[in-house]
């Protein structure tokens, strides 16, 4: 790993103020995916933006019928809040299956957020909760947060501080793992809330996106056999040794009908 | 006899430090001076190397060297070379392309090694090689046995035409060819045999140290034969006498058979501390560790089953292409010839067998022995073979399977693929494993799974594999350049204590344990009394280390010849002491009797008495100290049966174990919960191989699955809870009766994994499903067979 220099700014306002006085900055967050990256040589960050010690990022609380979770917090402090078990069930069952123990305690939402993976599991309920990501600056629509492979809207020193999630009425994730990495070969979070019916697909594409033929059918009747007979097209999806385009469109369906009879 | 003798099941002697990190592994040695080295490794499958450049490196911070491969053939160190020579069917021996620990003008594989960088820190090391330009002019490349074998294809060595190593034939082609023509029924498949990439979770490391006073090496390796590391690099890279090199296997975390081949990172620590005139250090990387450790498997077969109408098999022939990369590793050119092709006869009688093998050279890592080592590839086509006649004669499978058993009566067995098989009692296994399993109450278990939407299927393997390697004289008449026999030393200290010297090496297998009850067992002592030495070819004489489940029928043996050895020293000076005649002296429970008397001395009395041989035997050397070395009669032969029950989400093709029982024949039993060990690892490793691991080039020799992230290892979760059981025979040929344990769950297992899927998918009209039986491989079976039918 090459050498780099640690920051660690005491407030929001610091750490981006921080990153935008160094162009080869990076924040750090729980360290998950930035650091292996690090160590395979393929990103080289002159400095390292701790946010690990930032109060502002932090804590889980129920805002009126919107959930509120700190960029900071961890998956596993996710999965086991009261707060995000009975406001959004589903978003602490997701949380609690991000890789394993060592990754939820380290790992941030922000952090996932601002990644991008195209096979992590939050982009899916961000996407699909019709979320909103906050950031030192503005608000920006989950509609309009992930642009593509490892993209956001995010600029170069912009800085996730949390993300406000409406309540669905209800919502579940069915997430068909990678054998080997466990990331999301395909993930498929249903919701259905104040914004009608949304369903965000994760892992099969190059960028989390929202599955429109699918919405279109569980509009009409939010249950499993309202996908029957029902296919995402292939075109544009991602295909690798693990799984083909069209294996992974296959998937799709299977796990939305099953995200769907979660629901239930 | 001891309480913690042979058949107790004592906890580990070396767990306690293990568990409580007090282990020494190689890389946790540390040297006053030390450097480190970094290999500078080939990004392309296959690339003319035209100029490496390397002052910028030289000149970056702590660097003490750059070496080449033009430095090294300078310095005349010699090639890698290979232990086993195999010769074509038409005589000509195998194409045997030299070996460099640098390569010198050609890259053949992503990861070759190219130049090595020391350093005085392990960072100064890697960043300077960074620093290192090669000018590479790639070169067309192949990855796969397909690619290798088609007309045309690019070669890997311009002396092997066809990319072929060597073509070689095992058993009686016109007699095989008789009994097809005879045939009532003949079933083939097609399998391929999966390639493998270790990952023992110690990555390979080494330490290099040269004394310029007096001109000695030593080297520190994770190995899992210090002596054959040690005469490879004496005899073939250095030109030194063995006495001038001494190689230390200390704590050793894992193997599977990637650690006995010897390599070149070990040559090159030892050469650069000469040329720097430091200790230098090398650990792997995980990332080196896939694309330098040795795979395993990689075959492609077509196989062959002929029977009669009463569905007696008659005839057998396998054809299979063999990969073995892009040089010839240790062990390489015995894995799917004599590892392999003597093991079709099975567990059955079939009169003709025929198999043959084409090795073929390809631009990928080189392929050699992995745990199991020829024996799955077998049992796997073969165990194919005999479900996929079952269901083309209608005969039931296990039935078919008992119809053709070599029987209890019949042993010694010849096959007629060169293997004499010592005893055995197949059906016993099958019944075992078929009760344990719940074999007949299956139909209910399936019915209930497709209430839920689910496919369940049950399979069965049964097997024999041959292991205890290997009898020295037939094996150099097979090819090896080394002998296959054992060492042991006993050394008796004056007031009784034993510590013994093991040519194996224990890197999981527990033999400090298991030799030390042997011990117990044989001379009374309790546990604590006995120390067992390995690992150091400065302590132990000789040994050929541990692979092919040989420690303890080999290894055991040595101890247990050696032991006799100095029970029967014992004996004359206790009949001394006695003043007995020494036919009237037993060795019993520890202590020397004069018979049908109670005068008796104990064994640390005789053994005090040979360091203070005040009162003593005339004629007779003071002390107590013994070696033998024990070459095997034959090879051992243990058997069993495997029973697999899969569930299939037949909507994404996901295979879970539900159960898997194994019922193995290893012989007597040592440790049950070191062999009840053994036999859980091996399984996890055969279900592994059946349903997640597999290394995937793309055609230009890229290493797809180079991480862990794309290398799907065993997890717990993946794994049912095992169920297994001993059923014994005892090897009628070595002193222990013990026929080894360390393979037998690895060999077992996938057929009856891939056995169960089929069985599973059978009603839809799947006939086959490649390993590893992905999801989606899986799933296309299922959709395969729904289009069809």
């Amino acid at each position: 790993m090459q050498d780099f220099a640690f920051l660690r700014p005491e407030s929001v306002a610091a750490a981006v103020a921080a990153l935008k006085a160094r162009p080869d900055a990076k924040y750090l967050g729980g360290g998950q995916s930035l650091i292996p990256v690090m160590k395979l040589g393929l990103s080289m960050p002159s400095d390292l933006v701790a946010l690990a010690g930032l109060t502002e990022l932090r804590g889980i609380r129920r805002d009126g019928k919107t959930l509120v979770v700190g960029a900071g917090t961890t998956h596993a402090e996710v999965a086991a809040s009261p707060e995000v078990r009975a406001a959004v069930p589903a978003l602490a069952e997701l949380a609690g299956h991000i890789g394993d123990p060592q990754v939820r305690n380290r790992g941030t939402l922000g952090g996932s957020l601002a990644h991008a993976d195209p096979s992590a599991d939050y982009p899916a309920a961000v996407l699909a909760l019709g979320a909103s990501v906050v950031t030192d600056r503005r608000t920006v629509p989950a509609d309009a947060f992930f642009t593509g492979m490892f993209q956001t809207a995010l600029t170069a020193d912009e800085l996730v501080v949390a993300v406000r999630f409406p309540e669905p009425e209800k919502a579940a994730y069915a997430k068909f793992p990678h054998p080997a990495s466990r990331f999301a070969l395909v993930g498929v979070m249903v919701a259905k809330g104040p914004a009608g019916v949304r369903v965000a697909v994760t892992g099969a594409g190059p960028c989390v996106f929202r599955a429109a033929p699918l919405e279109a059918a569980l509009s009409g009747r939010f249950a499993p056999e309202a996908l029957d007979g029902l296919a995402v097209p292939e075109a544009g999806l991602v295909g690798d040794p693990f799984g083909s385009a069209e294996y992974r469109a296959h998937l799709v369906v299977v796990l939305a009908r099953r995200a769907v009879a979660a629901c239930a | 006899m001891s309480q913690d003798g042979i058949g107790a099941a004592v906890k580990r002697k070396e767990d306690r430090r293990f568990l409580t990190g007090a282990g020494h592994y190689t890389d946790d040695l540390s040297r006053p001076g030390q450097a480190f080295l970094h290999v500078v490794r080939s990004p392309f499958a296959h690339a003319r190397v035209k100029a490496i450049r390397a002052d910028a490196a030289r000149r970056a911070p702590g660097v003490l060297a750059v070496l080449t491969g033009a430095d090294l053939a300078r310095e005349k160190i010699g090639n890698i070379p290979t232990g086993w020579l195999i010769h074509s069917k038409d005589g000509t021996p195998m194409v045997e392309p030299p070996h460099p620990a640098l390569v010198t003008d050609r890259v053949r594989h992503v990861g070759d090694q190219v130049a090595v960088v020391v350093a005085a820190t392990r960072d100064q090391a890697r960043e300077a090689a960074v620093l290192v330009e090669v000018d590479y002019e790639e070169l067309p490349a192949v990855a796969s046995v397909a690619q290798a074998v088609a007309p045309g294809a690019p070669l890997v060595w311009g002396q092997a035409p066809g990319n072929t190593c060597y073509d070689w034939t095992l058993g009686d082609e016109a007699a095989t060819d008789a009994a097809f023509a005879k045939a009532k029924t003949v079933v083939s498949l097609d399998v391929v045999n999966n390639r493998l990439i270790p990952n023992a979770i110690e990555p390979r490391a080494a330490l290099g140290e040269y004394d310029r006073a007096t001109g000695d090496y030593t080297l520190h390796t994770t190995s899992q034969n210090p002596h054959l590391t040690r005469l490879l690099l004496a005899a073939f890279s250095f030109g030194v006498p063995e006495h001038k090199l001494r190689v230390v296997a200390p704590d050793v975390g894992g193997g599977f058979g990637s650690k006995i081949f010897h390599y070149a990172e070990e040559l090159l620590v030892l050469w650069a501390a000469r040329t720097v005139g430091r200790p230098v250090r090398w650990t792997a990387q995980r990332s080196e560790s896939f694309m330098s450790d040795a795979h395993g498997r990689d075959h492609v077969s077509h196989g062959e089953l002929a029977l009669d109408a009463d569905g007696r098999f008659l005839g057998l022939r396998v054809r299979t292409v063999a990969n073995l990369g892009a040089y010839l590793s240790t062990f390489a050119p015995a894995v799917p010839t004599y590892l392999y092709g003597t093991l079709f006869a099975g567990c059955y009688r079939t009169p003709a067998i025929h198999v043959s093998v084409r090795t073929v050279f390809t631009n990928t890592v080189p392929v050699d022995a992995y745990r199991g080592a020829g024996r799955p590839e077998a049992v796997f086509l073969l165990e194919r073979l005999v479900d996929t006649a079952a269901r083309a004669t209608g005969i039931d499978r296990v039935e078919l399977r008992r119809r053709n058993f070599v029987q209890p009566d019949q042993f010694p067995y010849q096959t007629p693929v060169a293997l004499q098989y010592d005893s055995g009692d197949y059906g016993a296994t099958l019944a075992a494993a078929l009760d344990k399993a719940g074999w007949a109450g299956f139909e209910a278990r399936r019915a209930e799974a497709r209430t839920r939407g689910k496919l369940r299927g049950i399979g069965l393997s049964t097997y024999v594999e041959a292991c205890g390697l290997a009898p020295s004289a037939l094996a150099g008449a097979l090819g090896a350049r080394a002998g296959l026999y054992e060492s042991a030393g006993v050394r008796v200290d004056p007031t009784g204590s034993v510590t013994v010297f093991t040519g194996t090496h224990s890197h999981g297998q527990g033999h400090e344990t298991t030799f030390a009850q042997i011990v117990a067992e044989k001379l009374g002592l309790p546990l604590d009394r006995v120390e067992v030495v390995h690992g150091d070819t400065a302590r132990t004489s000789f040994g050929m280390g541990t692979y092919g489940s040989r420690s303890l029928a080999v290894g055991g043996s040595a101890l247990v010849t050696a032991l006799q050895k100095v029970i029967d020293k014992g004996k004359k000076i206790a009949a001394h002491l006695l003043e007995a005649g020494e036919g009237d002296v037993v060795f019993e429970g520890g202590r020397y009797v004069v018979a049908g008397t109670d005068r008796a001395k104990t064994f640390a009395e005789v053994a005090f008495a040979a360091y203070v041989p005040h009162k003593y035997p005339a004629g007779l050397e003071p002390g107590l100290e013994e070696t033998a070395f024990y070459d095997p009669k034959n090879f051992t032969y243990p058997a069993g049966c495997h029973v697999c029950e899969v569930e299939i989400d037949p909507e994404t093709g996901t295979t879970r174990v539900v159960a898997l029982t194994a019922v193995d024949d290893v012989g007597v039993v040592i440790n049950p919960m070191i062999v009840e060990g053994q036999v859980h690892g091996g399984l996890a490793q055969g279900v592994g191989q059946a349903l997640l691991e597999g290394a995937l080039y793309d055609d230009a020799g890229q290493l797809l699955s180079g991480s862990f992230l794309g290398y799907t290892m065993p997890r717990a979760s993946d794994l049912p809870a095992w169920q297994v059981a001993t059923r014994i025979t005892p090897c009628t040929h070595n002193p222990l009766g013990s026929k080894g344990v360390g393979e037998v769950g690895a060999i077992g297992s996938p057929p009856a994994v891939i056995n169960a899927v089929v069985d599973a998918l059978a009603h839809l009209g799947v006939r086959h499903v490649d390993m590893p039986a992905t999801p989606e491989r899986v799933w296309r079976a299922i959709r395969g067979a729904a289009a069809k039918g």
